[in-house]
């Protein structure tokens, strides 16, 4: 032990931070369980949606030149479905996939390849922004939505449009699924995709068709859609946070 | 303990209400927002330049390779590798073994690898840290306080190099001449307040998706998304650096007088002011 006054009281002071920092980080470690806090923390993203959109209304994302096009385009999460089913459709080269669209609409309606492929199309290169922070540029080309759900004909009390997928992220074997709304659904970039880099797409991005929902992040663009349905409230789907991942902590909207 | 003896005539208001609560709320929200960005940080410990990931180049990646049946993090900044098992790559996780983590555990919020919650905490905190900084701005604007205090004065320019020796030598100015910021503190402030503070914010706004279809010129303005977050990383650990050398300075100039007058607003210039 020193007997120098001034290293003593540094001594001192040094523990004491460190320790006042422990317990701030257990305290807040504490925080990060309790629901009326993480439900404090979430209300920041009714702000941000409402600021966005806003700030952004309807305005079109970036569209980059095709020199811009990643070479080595990240597939994140499921990159082969595993089901009987999936395999089935997939060993036809998707010749049997039938996209159901149904729920509240007036007509619902099953749509091949072949008939998707007729329909209004779009093409677009965009950027593609994980959650996890990084970046790809692919080109896209698809149906868009938009003329989609006037053919169904959307019933007046629907409100959002849900994207059933063939894929099981996890071992409960809960299918991954996403919602949008109608404001997005319409958007003129929203489209169908089942072509990606002037190629059918394959199946780590998501064959036979993926949604392109520009201007939010990758996880909203649901792969391996089998069913469209459009809903009243998500409340009865999954744990009733509108998506897979929703469902597990992250935002709805997912614009930044 | 030192006491600090104060004549009240040696006492100064040096800090409005509003600049105290700000600075603390301050504290708290850029506390709260570095460690849930380095959080959001790990989900992908790697930076990029310009629109997109080179994931085989990035700039800079806090990496983990297998060595042997030890596990060992490797940080990799513009070629050149470095071994910095148990900080950066690779470090103990709550349960006590070494993992794969960009950022160690005591550094992230929380501290567990749990990208939902970090980023709650981060766009909660952004929208205080935005009011909050909106508040301090316009009250520093409106009050004159940015133009009086602030903004160095051509004679203060001139002083830069003896300002730079007092802070060497760990002289501080007292009596009159402490009533004000010297050119060191201002620039350093403003520079923070007006500068770092509002990039970080612009290039945060410029990773998400929605803003850069609403306001394309940011992506220009940053040189693509990959960039951006390349550069608010930076200026998140310039203002870190910042906050260092603001607390020495706090710490080597009298911190129970710095505490007092960011608390109370009351400061003890050192020496007897004219009436």
């Amino acid at each position: 032990m020193s007997n120098d006054p001034t290293l003593g009281r540094r001594r001192f002071l040094t523990r004491a931070a460190a320790a006042l920092g422990t317990a701030a980080l257990a305290g807040c470690d504490q925080l990060s369980q309790e629901s009326w806090f993480t439900q404090l923390l979430a209300s920041a993203e009714g702000v941000t949606r409402a600021v966005q959109r806003a700030v952004i209304g309807q305005a079109l994302a970036r569209e980059y030149a095709e020199a811009d096009i990643t070479r080595n385009f990240r597939a994140n999460g499921t990159t082969e479905p595993q089901s009987d089913e999936y395999q089935a459709l997939a060993d036809k080269d998707f010749a049997d996939w039938l996209l159901e669209i149904g729920g509240l609409v007036e007509r619902p309606a099953k749509l091949s390849l072949t008939e998707l492929r007729a329909l209004p199309a779009r093409t677009q290169i965009t950027r593609h922004d994980c959650v996890e922070g990084w970046s790809c540029i692919g080109k896209w080309a698809g149906a868009r939505l938009g003329p989609i759900l006037d053919k169904v004909g959307v019933k007046s009390n629907a409100r959002y449009v849900v994207f059933f997928c063939a894929d099981a992220l996890d071992l409960s074997g809960d299918k991954y699924y996403e919602s949008i709304d109608l404001a997005g659904a319409y958007h003129p970039q929203t489209i169908l995709a089942y072509d990606m880099n002037n190629a059918p797409l394959t199946v780590p991005h998501g064959a036979p068709l993926r949604l392109r929902f520009e201007r939010q992040l990758g996880y909203k663009m649901a792969k391996y859609v089998m069913r469209i349905e459009l809903v009243e409230s998500f409340a009865q789907l999954g744990r009733g946070k509108g998506g897979y991942w929703e469902d597990r902590g992250y935002e709805w909207y997912a614009g930044i | 303990m030192m006491a600090v003896s104060s004549a009240p005539d040696r006492l100064v208001y040096r800090h409005a209400a509003v600049i105290r609560v700000t600075h603390w709320i301050n504290v708290i929200a850029m506390t709260a927002l570095l460690m849930s960005g380095l959080q959001i940080f790990n989900a992908h410990p790697a930076l990029y330049w310009g629109s997109q990931s080179d994931f085989d180049r990035p700039l800079a990646e806090l990496g983990a390779e297998q060595a042997g049946n030890q596990l060992k993090g490797v940080t990799m900044i513009a070629g050149q590798s470095f071994d910095t098992t148990g900080f950066l790559g690779a470090s103990t996780g709550t349960d006590g073994t070494l993992e794969a983590r960009g950022f160690p555990t005591w550094a992230t919020l929380p501290s567990d690898q749990w990208l939902a919650m970090g980023r709650r905490w981060h766009f909660f905190f952004a929208w205080l840290f935005v009011a909050n900084g909106m508040v301090y701005a316009l009250y520093t604007l409106a009050s004159g306080r940015f133009r009086r205090e602030l903004v160095p004065t051509g004679q203060d320019l001139r002083r830069i190099p003896a300002s730079i020796a007092e802070h060497a030598r760990l002289r501080f100015p007292k009596g009159e001449e402490a009533r004000r910021y010297n050119v060191l503190q201002k620039l350093a402030y403003l520079s923070v307040a007006f500068g770092v503070g509002p990039l970080i914010l612009l290039a945060g706004l410029t990773m998400s998706p929605a803003v850069d279809a609403g306001l394309p010129w940011l992506i220009d303005l940053f040189g693509g998304r990959q960039s951006a977050r390349t550069i608010h990383f930076i200026c998140a650990f310039a203002l870190l650096g910042f906050v260092f050398v603001h607390l020495a300075m706090v710490l080597v100039s009298g911190v129970w007088n710095n505490l007092r007058s960011m608390v109370t607003g009351w400061y003890d210039i050192g020496e007897r002011h004219e009436q």
